[in-house]
């Protein structure tokens, strides 16, 4: 079998762990840095595992982790077709927040919110999960009242939410234009204090390491071409390497969901678009607030490095091609430069797309399937990233016990057949 | 960047267009005698395909048209444009047309048989 590409500067490391601390920086910095630990290894498939997950970014990392750490299930593999954390984990604008409106996503986002506060100490690998707020912003009256509507049914959840007036908004946040004549002016916003951005890459990363250390075999560049299923229960999967049995299956692939569907003979309520997103050239320090527009479609950050981070809306069309048109990113980047003049002299280093899983109710599936002991983690559309720990936390809990708790019980597949959608195109104001 | 050849107005990028999803897509005349399992097939399910797809478009800021489009969703390569209310000319949009699953789906079948009294 073929070596990983990469490792992201982890390669040609000693193979054991060791705790990442203070005094380990300092211990390897007498050694010019060269003799960590590698952080995990990247063994042969076995013949045999007890359960196969499909997909090595964020999500199908900690399902594997929490498998391992939560189930005692260590005979566990991840699969990915290129290499870990390289789909849509490295891909988003790494925004986190829980404040959803209906009581089943705030469950699943919330718990996932609670498990980001205490990942980077879990998982003794830093994250950089910076809760420095995220502000959602309204144009118009009407989405200014729907947003406090909005706001009262979030904090009965139990979840950080406040309604902001623009002179507020202007304090907070001293670049942002609220000039009233604006095409689509500052009304207002609500803020997430707890929400904020992580390290995408520090994510699967981290994952990985911990999966890795609790025997997790984590198995790149192997390309997942079909399952055996035998009786109408899955066997194990075909793969560019050779078959591998497996006594269950998840899958968690983001964009390729519907094709992994295909392959196993059942579809799926999913469209695959492109999402794209570009960062500038890097500045100082000039925002510490994550800021969200939803009806203008403009998402922007700035990293730890500087550079600020844009999203955009997705595209309209299905594709798998991980690019998407000009005109999004036009769009876009002519609300950034409105609400902040700011921004006009600020060059683009990179644009790109990943693409997303869009399920007609916005909201992602967790759910058994038509096979048995094939699982699918789906559905998560533009939103996916701020879901990464609790996403496998949960979808470990399905797998392990072959029974959904409580948080994935309403995202199953069967209620695009019961009608208990979970609408959160309109609730959830679009974005993710 | 999709540059989209409408059938009336001629080539245009895309920024001008609205998508309209997945085409030859029929509604089920009596849907009260499909199942609740059949009718989550016709309005839920996908084909999403990954490669060729026939899928419809509507030219919002010019003529404002709907069209069909046979187009490859990996590389975005557009092989045929076709009017709405007709089937794939080309080859390849035959053989697509012909083996998506809706054309045995329980809904399809349900139109057919409408069609047919």
């Amino acid at each position: 079998m073929k070596k990983p590409r990469s490792n992201f500067g982890m390669q040609g490391l000693r193979s054991e762990k060791e705790k990442y601390s203070i005094f380990s920086l300092a211990r390897n910095a007498f050694t010019h840095h060269e003799n960590w630990a590698q952080a995990w290894k990247s063994p042969e498939p076995k013949t045999e595992y007890d359960v196969i997950i499909i997909g090595g970014g964020g999500h199908g990392l900690a399902t594997a982790y929490y498998l391992a750490s939560q189930h005692g299930m260590k005979n566990v593999a991840v699969i990915d077709k290129g290499w870990l954390g390289g789909g849509n984990t490295g891909r988003n604008t790494t925004i986190i927040r829980s404040n959803y409106m209906w009581d089943e996503s705030a469950g699943i986002y919330e718990h996932s919110l609670k498990l980001w506060e205490k990942l980077s100490q879990e998982l003794n690998f830093n994250t950089m999960f910076s809760q420095r707020g995220v502000l959602t912003l309204a144009h118009s009256e009407h989405e200014l009242k729907e947003m406090n509507r909005r706001v009262e049914a979030i904090r009965l959840n139990g979840i950080d939410s406040d309604v902001l007036n623009p002179a507020q908004i202007k304090k907070l946040v001293p670049i942002i234009n609220i000039n009233p004549n604006l095409r689509y002016p500052v009304m207002g916003g609500f803020i997430q204090r707890r929400g904020g951005t992580a390290r995408h890459d520090a994510v699967a990363w981290g994952y990985a390491r911990a999966a890795d250390n609790l025997g997790v075999d984590i198995i790149q560049n192997c390309e997942v071409t079909g399952f055996n299923i035998k009786n109408g229960k899955v066997a194990g999967v075909q793969t560019a390497n050779g078959p591998i049995k497996a006594g269950k299956v998840g899958c968690v692939v983001a964009g390729h969901a519907g094709v992994l569907a295909g392959l196993a003979g059942f579809r799926l309520p999913i469209d695959s678009r492109p999402l794209q997103a570009l960062v500038s050239e890097p500045i100082k320090p000039i925002l510490d607030t994550v800021i969200m527009s939803n009806s203008v479609h403009m998402y922007v950050s700035q990293s730890d490095k500087g550079e600020m981070v844009f999203g955009a809306g997705a595209d309209s069309y299905n594709s798998y091609a991980q690019k998407g048109s000009l005109n999004i990113i036009e769009g876009m980047l002519a609300a950034a430069v409105e609400l902040f003049p700011v921004f006009s002299r600020l060059r683009m280093l990179r644009s790109w797309g990943g693409i997303v899983d869009t399920c007609p109710d916005a909201s992602p599936i967790i759910s058994k399937t038509p096979i048995d002991n094939l699982y699918f983690n789906c559905g998560w559309g533009t939103g996916g990233f701020k879901a990464t720990p609790g996403s496998g936390h949960v979808f470990a809990d399905l797998i392990a016990r072959n029974e959904p708790n409580s948080i994935t019980a309403p995202f199953t597949l069967n209620r695009f057949v019961d009608g208990y959608l979970i609408d959160e195109h309109g609730a959830a104001g679009v974005a993710h | 960047m999709l540059y989209i050849k409408c059938p009336w107005c001629g080539y245009r990028d895309d920024a001008e267009f609205h998508y309209g999803g997945e085409a030859h897509i029929k509604r089920p005349f009596d849907a009260d005698s499909l199942s609740d399992e059949e009718f989550s097939e016709y309005l839920f399910q996908k084909s999403n395909t990954k490669g060729l797809t026939l899928e419809r478009w509507v030219h919002t800021s010019g003529c404002r048209r709907w069209f069909n489009v046979l187009r490859n969703t990996v590389t975005n390569e557009i092989i045929e444009v076709y009017p709405s209310n007709q089937l794939p000319s080309s080859q390849a949009g035959k053989e697509y047309y012909k083996n998506n699953w809706r054309r045995k789906s329980a809904a399809e079948s349900l139109t057919t048989r409408q069609v047919e009294k």
